[in-house]
């Protein structure tokens, strides 16, 4: 229990169980197919630039839009291309996605250059041509990010290393790998965008990586380590910016309008490559993990590897797998298929085994509180699973239903075994046909 | 292939279940029964078993006869016949005990909607009635077996001694238990040891406990009375740690279980002092059951970052 004079949002103490953190990256090499999908970002999905036959090298836009919210796609492989499928993702949702057959030389694109960065605008150019997408798992197209309409309001940039999932340590091995690529990103962003503070926020329970960050930002002006406790969801990003700077997000406001810019500490490493080789977003490093696979360990995928493949790189499945997850426990997504593949936004896989999947039979709510108790956002999740149960619109939107981030916290504590996130989702889509003007 | 299987976020949960709860409340309630049965003998045990079977029974036949889903495996039954058993007076003819149990638990719990649909604690309703019902049985008190002579023999409870008059029994005699009462009421040590285990196995908060017994405790002594007996003698005990403290009739917020604390620590004094019964936990609880709903509107928790509603 907090107690009255803890100021930090509420959320739940999960178990951490980071197996992989010390498994240093280990490269796969290049599958035999890719299937690279069109929707890999928030937004409006990609239309498709290639066509069947066509030879494609690393590198080259297989997708793009003219639509505000999007990013580039890029070819992470040199082949042919074979089909251009539409296929479901996990979700429900169909999009398409190019399928290459690769030749396996992994042969450059004529256009992959640095890119020549002179000021925001040609900042902000390269960072979409980069096809770079917040890499935490959201998917928010950077460049749009970094291009809010009220950029001179923003003076702060927040790196999320928070890293608050189970299982799930890319973005830890990304420090401890990559730090020198993290702080000249950092570098870059505050530069470019004319923000004068970065605090990093990461959890305490990756003590090496506090203490790695805290010696380098040394000689850094304006750059400091703020480190966590480690409780979900402080990876979240109204979470992080309030337990790193005290601001608060407003309901329907952005982070930019308290003056904040939320950066994942990946994606900053990601665009520190981007601007010294010119190579876009084609690999993503991946934690695999869960009861069923071999070798749990930190592998970097190219995208569009289909899953099985990456699992079978670490050891294939002891046992046979009962549910596999793009993501964390927490929010991630369950995939309905192995063949489906990795997109940007994917930084875990996870294969748990039958004793680690159960299905839990919702019981009658006791009131217990529970959900009220750690619910970070505030909301008492107990009297908007009663008024969806109810069909009461008023008091959907009064209990704020639309500021749920479906985080899982309640669902997670709820003894009676609800399934709290599940009605969430719906009842947020209730309220959006209730308020469809008739 | 095999099959994959397909849920929604998130893909674990804590351990605790409603049935883990309520075992807590069993195990909880143990250093009661313990005492209960060396100050009683065996006729209290009896009490409480055959209350325990007879709400489990009764909510496994309602559930069954009416084609709902099973419930009587949660225990939320069990712990309401328990509760009710701590109520009664040892020397309760058990078909009386057994009518209680069906009252709580088919008319104030099943058929309201079941768990978590209840307007009221079912134990203090299924009190109250047979209070009413059956006035002299349900206040035949058994006094200890070893305080007067060794037979067993029935008297009045400290707090019909006080409100007849008559000089009371010391504080350590009442929190150890070797006084007369219903035998849930009398040992307020174990008592609070069993409160001790739910708030450390995060099933309570200390909060109402604490309101109910310290507004007890301040309104006593404001208005001229021992206050150090009156949060040891009765139900306080037993109704601020165990029944002030049932999840579904109470607040859910921490603010909204401290006016329900204070509410009933308020009307238990002033019915024991300046009402006809002795006892006023009970009635003081029901009346705080019936506000809840608009405590909790009055102390629903403003989201994070929410703007006011239009």
């Amino acid at each position: 229990m907090a107690s009255i004079f803890d100021k930090s949002l509420k959320g739940v103490a999960v178990p951490h169980r980071k197996n992989t953190e010390d498994s240093a990256t280990q490269v796969m090499p290049v599958p035999d197919k890719v299937y690279i999908v069109m929707s890999q970002h928030m937004g409006p999905p990609c239309e498709v630039k290639v066509s069947p036959g066509d030879l494609v090298k690393v590198g080259q836009i297989l997708g793009n839009s003219e639509a505000f919210l999007s990013a580039p796609i890029h070819s992470s492989v040199s082949g042919t291309v074979k089909a251009i499928d539409e296929i479901t993702m996990p979700n429900g949702v169909r999009s398409k996605a190019v399928v290459i057959e690769t030749d396996k030389l992994q042969e450059l694109h004529e256009d992959i250059k640095k890119p020549n960065i002179t000021d925001k605008a040609s900042f902000l150019d390269a960072v979409k041509s980069s096809g770079m997408v917040g890499l935490g798992g959201a998917g928010f197209p950077a460049h749009v990010k970094f291009n809010p309409k009220n950029i001179d309001e923003v003076d702060t940039l927040i790196i999320n290393a928070a890293e608050c999932e189970p299982y799930i340590t890319s973005d830890y091995r990304t420090i401890m790998e990559e730090a020198d690529e993290v702080l000249d990103g950092i570098r870059h962003i505050m530069k470019h965008l004319e923000l004068t503070r970065c605090y990093i926020g990461i959890e305490d329970n990756k003590p090496k990586a506090v203490e790695k960050l805290r010696e380098m930002v040394k000689g850094m002006q304006g750059v400091g380590v703020v480190s966590l406790k480690s409780k979900y969801p402080q990876g979240a990003e109204k979470v992080l910016i309030y337990e790193t700077t005290g601001r608060v997000v407003v309901e329907g406001k952005l982070p930019a309008d308290v003056g904040a810019i939320v950066t994942n500490v990946t994606t900053a490493a990601g665009l520190s490559k981007y601007f010294k080789d010119g190579l876009p977003l084609i690999s993503k490093r991946l934690t695999v993990d869960g009861g069923a696979v071999a070798n749990p360990q930190n592998v970097k995928v190219l995208i569009g590897t289909p899953i099985k493949e990456v699992i079978d790189f670490c050891g294939g499945c002891k046992v046979e797998p009962k549910k596999i997850l793009m993501g964390g426990p927490m929010m991630g997504m369950a995939v309905y298929d192995e063949s489906y593949p990795v997109l940007k936004n994917n930084n875990a896989i996870l294969a748990f085994d039958e004793s680690q999947v159960e299905y839990y039979s919702e019981t009658d709510c006791i009131r217990c509180g529970r959900c009220v108790r750690s619910c970070p956002m505030n909301l008492m999740p107990l009297r908007i699973d009663d008024c969806f149960n109810r069909s009461d619109i008023e008091g959907l939107k009064e209990y704020k239903v639309n500021l749920c981030m479906e985080c899982g916290c309640c669902a997670y504590v709820c003894p009676a075994k609800r399934h709290l996130v599940q009605t969430h989702r719906l009842a947020k889509v209730r309220l959006r046909v209730a308020s469809k003007p008739a | 292939m095999n099959s994959l299987t397909i849920a929604s976020s998130p893909h674990f949960r804590a351990p605790q279940t409603t049935r883990v709860i309520m075992r807590d409340v069993l195990i909880a309630l143990a250093p009661a029964l313990l005492v209960s049965v060396m100050v009683f003998g065996v006729p209290a045990l009896v009490v409480v078993v055959v209350c325990a079977a007879a709400s489990v029974l009764f909510e496994y036949l309602y559930r069954k006869l009416m084609h709902l889903p099973q419930t009587a495996g949660d225990m939320s039954a069990a712990v309401t016949g328990v509760l009710l058993a701590f109520n009664l007076p040892v020397t309760i003819p058990l078909w009386m005990a057994v009518i209680g149990c069906f009252v709580a638990v088919v008319i104030v719990k099943q058929l309201f909607g079941g768990l978590g649909k209840n307007f009221a604690n079912p134990a203090i309703v299924g009190r109250i009635v047979l209070l009413i019902s059956f006035a002299t049985p349900m206040t035949n008190w058994l006094l200890p077996r070893n305080s007067v002579t060794p037979d067993i023999t029935t008297g009045a409870t400290p707090l019909a001694v006080m409100s007849g008059g008559g000089a009371v029994p010391n504080p350590l005699e009442m929190l150890l238990g070797n006084i007369g009462g219903s035998f849930g009421e009398t040992s307020a040590l174990a008592l609070l040891i069993g409160g001790a285990y739910l708030i450390a196995r995060k099933v309570i908060t200390a909060t109402t406990p604490l309101a109910f017994i310290g507004t007890v405790f301040v309104l006593s002594w404001l208005l001229g009375a021992d206050p150090v007996f009156h949060i040891l003698a009765g139900g306080v005990m037993l109704g601020a740690i165990f029944m002030a403290t049932d999840y579904v009739t109470t607040p859910t917020t921490e603010t909204g279980k401290l006016i329900f604390g204070v509410g009933c620590g308020l009307l238990t004094v002033i019915i024991r002092l300046y009402g006809s019964y002795p006892e006023g936990v009970s009635f003081a609880i029901l009346i705080m059951n019936i506000i809840t709903p608009h405590i909790d509107r009055l102390t629903a928790i403003k989201a994070f970052g929410g703007a006011p509603a239009k």
